[in-house]
């Protein structure tokens, strides 16, 4: 089913989203990486507040190339999941809304996502060029001296992604 | 003897950076072309013409084909009749490199330190692979390489009686753990013999083998392309979502070994398989 949808998502919404759903979103999403992911748990570890109020929020893991000038952003896909599968239900307990990746996660981070009523998407791996012209803007919201690793609020315009695990733990990669 | 200006090498390396990360080679891109043809799943037909809408965008618009714009493998035969002047060869490759990612807009992907994980910030240093060859050319041959998929790859230490067999069933296992995770359709680099470290770099050497060109020892072709076949019948398909089209092609190097073992390597590339050679 393709379905239009506003970021960040509503909980109804992610309850009604199955896996195989082709979405297209369009509002506000963060971007966060091995190493913003690190030093996120390192803060909630320390017992501090995470740098950005991830309440609800899509966390998109991405590390852009360098904008050229007059550009949002550079290039902008993916990067593997499973990465990131060792912080995730951390996050997603804290009340992150959802996640936009490539590549297969645990089952604990499936577990997590039922759990909380959460949903992990994936966008098309090395499609960066393409997927680019659907980020309008690219702000840097923490972690600087990450570079390419930095937490950025990105705005996107029908932003194209697939429901890979649904809020009722379907994974669309078990049932190909 | 011919002198060669390592300014040259450093120039050209510049250049083969920023044009390997936005240009996908012809042969690449026929291999994708194919593949749209041959694929008979909606979802992932959609796919792959994105992934070529993607090509479009990144040539015209000079965006990176990917943002994981990789680390600089760099594969340099020397004609042993070349002598280099003005400075340092590692140096030069380096500063190549260096150039071709900062100036070209290019994403600093390299730490300095597995363990300490500082950024570089210039995408150096490269992983360099010398040999020295007749003659008095010196032909390089860039492919930055993406850790989605090197992330899938291995090295396994068969033995003798495994035969072709295991080879067969190390190939596919290697493609099918690396399922979604390294961006499919992918291209499979096999390096089969010599030792634990020669099969891995014959595995990386058979990427850069241009897409649809046979091994010519008959086995091995015969091998190639069976590969490709069983491959595509996992049904991994473009993005992992399922689909005929897994591998775009199955790439396999061989060389001699000791009497006790039957090394072998699986390196495996997502669809942007970056590969450029230019002789100086
Ligand atoms: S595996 Fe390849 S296509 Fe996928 S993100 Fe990495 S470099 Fe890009």
């Amino acid at each position: 089913m393709t379905k239009y949808l506003t970021a960040p998502l509503s909980k109804e919404d992610c309850a009604d989203l199955r896996i195989g759903d082709y979405v297209y979103l369009t509002g506000t999403m963060y971007t966060a990486r091995d190493a913003a992911h690190k030093r996120m748990i390192e803060t909630l570890d320390r017992g501090e507040e995470l740098p950005v109020d991830i309440k609800g929020q899509l966390i998109y893991y991405m590390g852009p190339s360098p904008a050229r000038e007059g550009r949002p952003i550079g290039s902008a896909g993916p990067t593997t999941a499973g990465r990131m599968d060792k912080y995730a239900p951390t996050l997603l307990d804290l009340g992150l809304g959802g996640m936009i990746g490539k590549g297969k996660r645990t089952q604990a981070v499936s577990d997590a996502i039922v759990r909380n009523n959460s949903v992990y998407f994936a966008a098309v791996g090395g499609a960066g060029a393409l997927l680019s012209k659907s980020i309008t803007a690219s702000e840097v919201v923490a972690y600087d001296d990450l570079g390419t690793e930095a937490i950025r609020k990105l705005t996107v315009e029908n932003f194209p992604v697939i429901v890979v695990i649904d809020s009722k733990g379907d994974n669309l990669y078990a049932t190909i | 003897m011919r002198e060669v200006d390592l300014q040259v090498i450093t120039d050209t390396i510049r250049e083969m950076c920023i044009e390997v990360n936005h240009n996908l080679s012809p042969d690449m891109k026929k291999a994708l072309d194919d593949a749209t043809n041959k694929e008979e799943s909606e979802l992932g037909k959609k796919i792959l013409g994105q992934l070529q809408e993607n090509l479009v965008i990144a040539k015209e618009e000079m965006i990176p084909i990917c943002q994981d714009t990789g680390m600089a493998v760099i594969f340099i035969e020397i004609g042993q009749d070349v002598h280099f002047v003005n400075g340092n060869l590692e140096d030069a490759i380096n500063e190549g490199v260096r150039r071709g990612y900062v100036d070209g807009y290019l994403r600093k992907s390299v730490v300095d330190d597995p363990v300490i994980r500082n950024n570089t910030k210039d995408n150096t240093p490269a992983v360099i692979h010398y040999s020295i060859v007749p003659g008095e050319n010196v032909k390089i041959t860039l492919a930055p390489k993406g850790f989605g998929s090197e992330n899938m790859s291995k090295v396994y230490m068969l033995k003798p009686a495994d035969g072709i067999e295991g080879i067969k069933a190390s190939i596919i296992s290697a493609v099918k753990d690396a399922g979604p995770n390294a961006c499919p359709p992918i291209v499979v680099g096999v390096g089969v013999g010599g030792t634990f470290e020669k099969c891995a770099i014959m595995s990386k050497k058979a990427l850069t083998r241009e897409v649809g060109v046979h091994s010519e020892i008959p086995y091995v072709k015969d091998l190639e392309i069976e590969m490709l076949e069983k491959i595509n019948e996992l049904g991994i398909g473009p993005g992992g979502l399922g689909g005929k089209v897994t591998a775009l092609a199955v790439n396999v190097e061989t060389y001699p070994t000791h009497i006790a073992g039957m090394p072998m390597a699986v390196n495996i590339c997502c669809h942007v398989n970056r590969h450029i050679v230019r002789e100086v």
